[in-house]
């Protein structure tokens, strides 16, 4: 791994928190979410029928290294809205709960803030590969 | 008896996570912690979280165990408190 390439990776991670408005960084997919955290945080958007992309770090554990050390946050999932890191599973039940999401994703208040993870309901947006510059 | 150099067996307790934390953070009080030895959940309160966002007060408890969660500690879900919104 040439410090190029990690460079390229740290870049498109970058790129991507800043393309997307909402972006989950996530074990597996919203589909098949590989991990009860990941479940639970894509559960509380798709309750809030929120759009949002998905990253699946497991593939390369770089994605995970160079995302936690450009957010200063050690675990997955993670919740970026306009840019800004708004925490993991514990933070996004917790802002659900109280109904502080809603507003930081701009939707409507959900009638049911945390379901249990379902893992079936479809994502409103497809996984994004972050091996690939987007655009 | 513990020999250094050994691959030796150490999961984390509940126990262990506590006295670290109420360690860390001057007038931290653990509430509850639970934990099969990798998942772990605390319930923290600290006059330390005032004036803290979520965000900031998870950061807290992270560097306490910094290099360690998703690791050694597989994971750590918290709830932080200020001793006001504990009542």
């Amino acid at each position: 791994m040439t410090e190029n390439a990690e460079n390229g990776l740290r870049d498109a991670i970058q790129g991507a928190i800043a393309d997307n408005e909402v972006i989950l960084f996530m074990k597996g997919t919203p589909e098949q979410p590989m991990c009860g955290f990941s479940a639970r945080t894509v559960a509380i958007l798709q309750a809030h029928e929120a759009a949002f992309a998905a990253v699946d770090i497991l593939p390369d554990p770089r994605i995970r290294q160079e995302l936690s050390a450009f957010s200063n946050w050690p675990t997955i999932p993670q919740l970026f809205v306009k840019g800004e890191l708004v925490g993991g599973c514990d933070i996004i039940t917790e802002l659900a709960d109280s109904g502080q999401l809603a507003p930081i994703l701009g939707v409507e208040q959900p009638a049911e803030p945390t379901p249990e993870p379902t893992g079936g309901a479809a994502p409103k947006a497809p996984p994004i590969q972050i091996d690939r510059p987007s655009e | 008896m513990q020999m250094e150099g050994l691959p030796v067996h150490n999961d984390p307790t509940p126990s262990e996570l506590t006295e670290r934390i109420e360690n860390a953070i001057p007038g931290a009080k653990v509430l509850e912690a639970d934990g099969d030895g990798h998942h772990f959940r605390v319930k923290v309160v600290a006059p330390a979280f005032e004036g803290l966002s979520l965000l900031e007060r998870h950061r807290t408890i992270n560097e306490i165990f910094a290099g360690e969660l998703g690791g050694r500690i597989h994971a750590l879900s918290m709830s932080c408190l200020t001793p006001e919104e504990n009542q």
